[in-house]
């Protein structure tokens, strides 16, 4: 399909969402990040049955953890696609870039650079 | 297990503001068990403190470290060479922690991470409810196997109380009412007269009532 994507997202590749856990959202925000989003498999869908059930929840932990820390918890967000939808993936980098540039650089990140 | 919620984020950013350095002491024990003080939640509350720090734009340097309990002198030991290096040290265990931390290392300063709430036992991963109070003297065996001292919002020994409506307490439709549960129970298994039986009254005194409490194994004491 040769789609383009926002060369500003960086793709980590894991097995299954049920990989991602809350440390590493937390590292990448606390690492300056923009944004960070988990794109899983739609619901019901999971080869392993609940993996991107439990990122579902472990991404509002993360948007809670931010809200109680004054920084906007649409910094984080989940998404769910299936593996055969390449546009779908492409139009969530592109709004999760443009979402990211509304809410302007990560709070953390501009505190270090200063 | 002894089961402990995380502080408010807010509460620990306010007694580390005066640090730069701070070391988060996890323990294995029980707070490993209820998902609250473990390796995995002192990595958490590391990230979460290092975010806000940095955001005030004043980073906080926060190491990790987590030992097997911080109930026991031989394992608080193991600390004994890097706790001094801290502006302060973060106890993510439950309420003994920091106590044995500050009598072993009187010139540091330990801050609880967790508020310890109750004993009790996981229902379900990711939910834990109170089954003991600690009363000292355990009376479990007179009510089919459930303690109202625990379970019974009025510790009552002799329910359930008017605020029992359709198996559930007044103070909560969330909140069975224990005392129906031991009443259904005795009345399922032909033992309803228990109940009318009479018993010395409960001696508190075994309880917080009679103010701190200690054990001692003279077999075991050197």
């Amino acid at each position: 399909m040769r789609l383009s994507y926002p060369s500003n997202v960086k793709v980590i590749q894991v097995p299954c969402t049920g990989r991602v856990d809350i440390i590493h959202l937390l590292k990448a925000v606390e690492d300056g990040a923009d944004a960070v989003y988990v794109a899983g498999c739609m619901e019901g869908e999971c080869h392993f049955l609940v993996g991107n059930l439990k990122a579902k929840k472990r991404v509002q932990y993360v948007k809670k953890v931010l809200q109680e820390l004054g920084i906007e918890p649409e910094r984080v967000e989940m998404f769910n696609l299936s593996a055969g939808e390449g546009p779908r993936f492409a139009e969530i980098a592109r709004e999760m870039v443009e979402r990211a540039k509304a809410l302007g650089p990560s709070p953390v990140k501009m505190k270090k650079a200063a | 297990m002894i089961i402990a919620d995380r502080k408010p984020l807010g509460e620990l950013l306010e007694m580390v503001k005066d640090c730069n350095k701070v070391l988060i002491l996890g323990c294995k024990g029980c707070v490993t068990v209820c998902n609250v003080g473990g390796t995995k939640e002192v990595g958490v509350l590391a990230s979460i403190l290092k975010i806000a720090r940095k955001k005030e734009g004043r980073p906080l340097q926060v190491d990790e470290k987590t030992i097997e309990r911080q109930c026991d002198p031989e394992y608080i030991a193991l600390v004994k060479d890097q706790v001094g290096q801290y502006d302060a040290v973060i106890s993510m265990a439950c309420g003994v922690g920091p106590q044995f931390l500050s009598e072993a290392y009187p010139d540091q300063r330990f801050f609880p991470a967790v508020n310890t709430t109750s004993f009790g036992g996981a229902l379900q991963h990711g939910i834990w409810s109170e089954r003991c109070a600690g009363c000292g003297t355990c009376l479990i065996h007179h009510f089919d196997g459930m303690c109202p001292i625990a379970r019974c919002s009025k510790s009552i020994l002799h329910g359930p109380c008017g605020g029992s409506a359709k198996g559930k307490c007044e103070i909560s439709k969330e909140v069975d009412c224990i005392w129906d549960m031991i009443v259904q129970k005795k009345m399922e298994k032909g033992r309803l007269e228990d109940l009318t039986k009479m018993k010395p009254n409960k001696d508190w005194r075994t309880a917080r009532d009679g103010g701190p409490r200690k054990s001692v194994r003279e077999d075991l004491v050197q």
